[in-house]
């Protein structure tokens, strides 16, 4: 039961960190909360049918299908998330005005749960298939008893909300004068991270070739399977012993995202300035 | 101003067309070349337990698992991590390695599905 409860965690534990930052950057978007949980219902359906057709999915390409699949995943997470902080580096100063103004929720957010509900269902689609996966395969395994399967199951996703929850109440406490430009520096953490673990996929997969060897192993110092090693890899795609690729996919995200939000909040000043939304 | 955004919610299925076609002609273009090894998942458990790989090459390594239940191939030695679906196959690229051992074990069965790689 507990062995099941820790690895059900480690699953959940990083969808629910993304969604605990992504509900509080979007936390002035109205009707945030049925797209949010829109989300959630999505990524679980995707997680049951990614599940059941594994195997097929795995065959594909050469047999690097699984790969290929999370790396595209994660591309269009990436692409939504950066998306949201440029978005966000033109409304910012409007969304800091609707979220001092209590149950004032901006109107024009309809890209914005776009977003959410992509960046969410995306989430909960790729760590909740491996975790229907794996509950699947140790109940049918012999001398397991259902009840203490679902107990750990169960045990193992709450403490996952738990510490989403915690990081989205956490976030909220944070003056609005620095409130977005944490969120947004978090969303580009965990944007660049992304783009880190799909360059590992591709490295795994063989479709990048070159730059694969490790450039440096930290992992006798802070092991990637320690809690501060689990959190620092979900929030800023911490990895022990990252290839030359992987720093590349990490630092040309992050690159294009912050010239991205630089840009926009540029090009868009004027209209900034007047202050109309609609 | 709205209209100015509206084609970057189309943007990611014409991204999704593009990365799965040059992914399909990178795959194609490198066929072969690589040293396949087998590793055989049976009763949650790895066979052999210790897999022989030489030094400083590319390895295919295909993992044939042959119970009805998935496993998780992980390791954190090589940076590697796939799921297995049951009585299937699965294809996973290390290396070039350098010489040492470089533990792996199935994280849905931790307890027997233990393993090592030794690279020589």
């Amino acid at each position: 039961m507990f062995a099941t409860a820790i690895i059900v965690f480690r699953e959940v534990l990083e969808a629910a960190l993304l969604i605990g930052i992504i509900a509080a950057a979007t936390r002035s978007v109205s009707g945030r909360n049925r797209w949010l949980i829109a989300g959630l219902l999505a990524g679980l359906a995707g997680s049951a049918i990614v599940a059941a057709s594994m195997g097929a999915i795995a065959n594909l390409a050469d047999g690097v299908g699984q790969e290929l699949f999370n790396a595209i995943i994660l591309g269009i997470a990436i692409l939504m998330l950066g998306w949201h902080n440029i978005w966000m580096a033109t409304h910012g100063k409007a969304m800091t005005e609707a979220a001092s103004k209590v149950g004032q929720a901006i109107r024009n957010g309809q890209q914005e749960r776009s977003v959410l509900l992509v960046v969410v269902g995306l989430a909960v689609l790729r760590e909740g298939a491996e975790t229907v996966l794996f509950l699947y395969s140790i109940s049918a395994a012999e001398g397991s008893a259902p009840s203490a399967i679902a107990l750990g199951g169960l045990i193992g996703l709450l403490s996952g909300v738990v510490v989403g929850y915690t990081v989205y109440k956490g976030l909220l406490r944070i003056p609005l004068r620095w409130f977005f430009a944490t969120t947004e520096m978090l969303v580009l953490l965990l944007a660049a991270g992304m783009a880190s673990q799909a360059a590992r996929l591709l490295v795994q997969a063989d479709i990048l070739t070159k730059l694969t060897t490790p450039l440096w192993d930290t992992s006798a110092m802070l092991p990637v399977n320690s809690v501060p090693g689990m959190l620092l890899h979900s929030l800023v795609g911490y990895d022990p012993k990252p290839a030359g690729i992987q720093l590349i996919f990490y630092v040309l995200t992050l690159a294009a995202i912050a010239i991205g939000m630089k840009l926009a909040n540029r090009s868009l000043s004027p209209i900034t300035k007047k202050g109309n939304l609609s | 101003m709205e209209s100015s955004f509206k084609p970057a919610i189309k943007f990611p299925s014409f991204l999704v067309l593009s990365i799965v076609t040059t992914a399909f002609f990178l795959i194609s273009a490198m066929a072969g070349e690589n040293e396949n090894y087998t590793l055989v998942i049976k009763d949650h458990r790895f066979r052999p337990s210790e897999l022989v790989l030489p030094a400083g090459k590319k390895i295919k390594l295909l993992i044939d698992n042959q119970d009805t239940t998935s496993e998780e191939f992980e390791s954190h030695d090589l940076n590697r991590e796939k799921v297995i679906a049951g009585k299937s196959t699965a294809t996973i690229f290390v290396g070039p390695l350098t010489p040492g051992s470089y533990k792996f074990f199935g994280e849905f069965n931790e307890k027997t599905a233990q393993g090592v790689i030794v690279v020589r």
